[in-house]
């Protein structure tokens, strides 16, 4: 039996009389790379924000790392790592002063920040950039280290809202051995994309659109039911026939 | 044309969709006028008053008895000699003293007249102005008082009125001016310069570049919305303060009117000017609050006396406009001269206008950095 | 076919960064044609210079035929361009905004109406809803019917479908598409590899250099070596085994297989025996064509 890390039941959410998230149920698995997809406007932002502990469900059950969304939204928030593409680092602090930073914004220990930063940086081959500026890094470089940051408190889970928007073919590779390796150390991933190629890499995804999930299975599963070649051709097919107006 | 009456339309929907920005425009000019009028305009009870009676007759007693029993002030002290009233005037609690001269009632008897000084606190000009108002007031009152108790020749207390730190007593009805300069520059510098920079931050100046739209086509296009507002805000504001506060404009409303003008359109140009040098909305709130907004309380007259602060100050208010717009809109509503005593400083606002219309002109790119 | 833009070892420094080095191509009328590269690359910095708004520090440009430096207002009236955040007035609604940029141009929505009446339909329902309040997809048509609407002869798009689903994504290649009709010419940019299909021909661009220029085609076509597929069920474990091959050239994921090249020599059997002692079970393996991803890669691993 998996362990599910983060557990969705009959999840609303409702702004005024819209309803952005309609009835969700899922599970995400420990240890699991789980990509979460869907159109624009589709209901993604607002779920990611639920499970992330910045707002309330409005009803249903979201148990995030074993705390519930509605109830304890601050425990949720000690228990996973948050990294999205457009705020991520301080641009005019050093790279250690943001691993310092971040270490202390979870609590961790000040000789443990410091093992765990030099670790980083030798992993990463980021030794000369340590006492860099964040402004002055190339953008690949940023969301590595943004990403390790984001990881840095061994959270149980960690949510990657588009982290590779705009990078390079390299280092968007390289970014995503990272995560396949931070989920083989046992770390859940949930990542949302807009590139499909990054779709297939997710051990499961599930595509949204307007404010349900439509599917949820693995990549090679989703294929062989939609009868097409790539997730991009999935989701085409779902989003198009799921379109009433625009 | 077409092109640039589409661009002030656009500027109209921007502003009267923008609930804040509206509050600003209207909400702003009026709930100073109001604030201040009212703070400015409240009655006198129960201020505190020092006597320095260097006569201690009869007379001196009664009447400073009646001022006490008038209900309008309080007695602090009594001071002994003329060194003291320097140090309770300071103390800021006691607002005015009263000198009743030596001999006193001996005078008024066999002189037929006597005098008693009033000296008021000037810092506080509106303060300084009742209690001397309500003080002479007094005193004429015991005149006649004593002119029906005496058959044949009247008997004459002469209050001498004096004003410690503002002799000339400089901020009566400054708060007027004071609105309307501090509000014109404002709103025309703030908004304007914030309405150019939000292009920018947006990326629809980007745009607007790659346009046939010219440079000066932009800029009027943003800045007659604004104008023609302002221009609305004078009058608004002439108004309030004419129906609530019967403050009228002893001066000529035209020439009044057309000075008004020429401090917009220079605030204007100051509000293009900051928006050249900014690069985002938060610098050019940064430049026209802090740059703009405190001179102007602090250095331009509206609040305390230029002829009251240090040599330093006074050369430094000498480059912010708003002061010399004070003397004008001062000169024109309290005083009521004409156009002859204000042409020096309807000259410098020119020049001011004409300077920042020169260096926005040099500064606005057609191109990005 | 009449060149539209025309530039030649066009530099552009900020500071000490290069932005710009040495780029050079020649776009002809009715092309679609796109610079494809990650963020930072330059391209936006590119796409200032061919719209006038930036001067390049070297090299010659012409665009429509004037030099942007000096008859910048030439080109003005005749360019299209829709910057990399959606230019729209978050305050006005999406008829006022499509009217304001109506009149910045000297036009009226009624009299071009037929240009942009494919992507406006889209949005028409929601004409009174402010721009501000749009899903990423639709402020995306209206920005392009925006900057349509003076029926341009260049239109300058700048990363137009960068943070849009992709179904918005292949819509708008589709409009694209559309306006050849009209015989306007289109450079775009892209983060996204795979929308270099899309176009007539692509400028593949790096750190401020263009790598290849040429149709889709001719680039993948440039990919020099065997390129192998492979796959297996723990996509991360075969990933380690063929990085710690020594028979391996490159080895990058691919959406659901890994993409391989192997050294001089090395053949498929010595890699599946190798797989094999790793413990790697289920392996598939076959060749298959490089993409411009592929090219990309190898261009840029040359560098």
């Amino acid at each position: 039996m998996k362990n599910a890390v983060i557990s969705v039941h009959d999840l609303v959410k409702k702004f005024g009389s819209f309803v952005a998230n309609d009835h969700l149920s899922f599970e995400v698995y420990e240890g699991e790379i789980f990509g979460f997809l869907g159109a624009n406007g589709a209901g993604k932002t607002t779920a990611l924000r639920i499970l992330s502990g910045l707002s309330a469900p409005t009803s249903g059950k979201v148990l995030v790392a074993g705390f519930d969304a509605a109830r304890d939204p601050e425990k949720i928030k000690k228990n996973i790592g948050y990294m999205c593409q457009k705020f991520s680092l301080y641009n005019d602090l050093t790279v250690r002063e943001n691993i310092m930073l971040y270490g202390g914004i979870y609590g961790m220990r000040k000789a443990l920040i410091r093992e765990r930063c030099e670790e980083l940086l030798e992993r990463l081959r980021f030794m000369e950039y340590g006492n860099r500026l964040i402004s002055d890094l190339p953008l690949g470089l940023r969301q590595k280290l943004a990403f390790s940051v984001a990881v840095l408190h061994e959270p149980r889970i960690v949510f990657l809202d588009e982290p590779t928007g705009g990078v390079d073919p390299i280092t968007r590779r390289q970014f995503w051995e990272m995560i396949y390796e931070t989920a083989a150390r046992g770390i859940t991933i949930f990542v949302t994309t807009h590139y499909m190629d990054e779709a297939e890499y997710c051990d499961r995804i599930s595509i949204m659109n307007e404010g349900r999930i439509v599917a949820l299975d693995t990549p090679d599963g989703l294929k062989n039911k939609y009868r097409v070649d790539s997730v991009e051709e999935v989701f085409v097919k779902i989003v198009r026939s799921g379109k009433i107006s625009v | 044309m077409k092109r640039f009456m589409g661009f002030v339309n656009k500027e109209f929907l921007h502003i009267f969709r923008d609930f804040r920005t509206l509050i600003i425009l209207f909400g702003i000019p009026a709930v100073q006028i109001l604030l201040f009028g009212f703070v400015v305009s409240t009655d006198l009870k129960n201020a505190q008053i020092a006597v320095l009676d260097l006569s201690h007759d009869e007379v001196t007693r009664k009447l400073s008895g009646k001022i006490i029993s008038s209900g309008f002030f309080d007695k602090a002290e009594n001071l002994l000699n003329y060194d003291d009233v320097d140090r309770v005037l300071k103390s800021k609690k006691t607002k005015a003293v009263v000198i009743f001269e030596e001999d006193f009632g001996k005078r008024l008897i066999h002189n037929g007249k006597a005098s008693v000084s009033i000296v008021s606190d000037g810092s506080e000009p509106n303060m300084a102005t009742m209690t001397t108002n309500y003080l002479t007031a007094i005193i004429s009152d015991f005149n006649r008082e004593l002119s029906a108790g005496s058959a044949g020749s009247a008997l004459l207390v002469q209050p001498e009125v004096r004003m410690f730190y503002n002799p000339s007593l400089k901020g009566q009805y400054m708060f007027v001016p004071g609105v309307i300069t501090l509000i014109m520059i404002l709103i025309c510098a703030l908004m304007t310069s914030i309405t150019i920079t939000r292009e920018k931050e947006f990326g629809t100046m980007e745009v607007l570049l790659v346009s046939p739209l010219r440079p000066l086509q932009i800029i009027l296009g943003k800045v007659i919305p604004y104008f023609i507002l302002s221009f609305v805000d004078v009058i608004l504001i002439l108004l309030l303060s004419w129906l609530v506060f019967g403050l009228p404009v002893k001066g000529s409303i035209l020439l009044l009117l057309v000075e008004s003008m020429l401090y917009i359109f220079m605030s204007l140009s100051l509000g293009v000017l900051i928006s050249t040098v900014a690069k985002n909305m938060q610098q050019a709130i940064f430049i026209s609050l802090v740059g703009m907004m405190l001179p102007t309380i602090l250095l331009s007259g509206f609040i305390f006396p230029i002829e009251n602060m240090p040599d330093i100050y006074q050369w430094v208010s000498a480059i912010f406009p708003p002061r010399y717009f004070i003397v004008v809109i001062k000169n024109i509503m309290v005083k009521g001269t004409g156009f002859l005593f204000v042409w020096k400083e309807t000259l410098i606002l020119l020049l001011f206008t004409l300077a920042f219309i020169g260096f926005s002109i040099r500064n606005f790119k057609v191109r990005l950095q | 076919m009449e060149t539209v833009v025309e530039a030649a070892g066009i530099g552009k420094k900020f500071g000490n960064l290069s932005a710009l080095k040495d780029i050079s191509f020649q776009i002809g009328t009715g092309e679609v044609f796109g610079f494809i590269g990650p963020d930072g690359a330059g391209k936006t910095t590119l796409f200032r210079i061919i719209t006038s708004l930036m001067i390049p520090d070297e090299g010659k440009i012409k665009v429509l035929g004037h030099d942007p430096v000096t008859e910048f207002e030439e080109i003005r009236k005749h360019i299209g361009y829709m910057p990399g955040r959606f230019s729209l007035y978050q305050d006005l609604s999406v008829e006022e905004n499509l009217r304001f940029y109506a009149t910045v141009f000297g036009t009226t929505l009624e009299e071009n109406y037929h240009l942009i009446r494919d992507i406006y339909s889209h949005i028409e329902p929601f004409k009174k809803r402010m721009a501000g309040k749009l899903s990423g997809g639709m402020k995306q048509k209206l920005a392009l019917s925006c900057a349509l609407i003076h029926q341009p002869r260049l239109l300058v798009l700048d990363e137009p479908t960068t943070g849009v689903d992709a179904v918005s994504r292949s819509e708008f290649w589709d409009m694209l598409k559309n306006l050849r009709q009209y015989n306007i010419t289109i450079v775009v940019s892209t983060p996204y590899m795979d929308e270099a299909m899309r176009c007539d021909r692509v400028a593949l661009i790096q750190d401020g250099q263009l790598l290849q220029i040429g149709s889709p085609g001719t680039i993948r076509d440039g990919f020099s070596r065997k390129l192998y597929s492979v796959t297996a069920p723990e996509k991360y474990k075969l990933l380690l085994a063929l990085k710690s091959f020594a028979g391996t050239e490159s080895v990058f994921p691919f959406g659901d297989s890994v993409h391989l090249t192997l050294k001089e020599g090395v053949t498929v059997q010595a890699i599946s025996d190798y797989l094999e002692k790793s413990g790697v079970v289920g392996v598939t393996m076959r060749e298959t064509n490089a993409g411009i991803e592929d090219r990309f890669l190898e261009l840029m691993n040359r560098k």
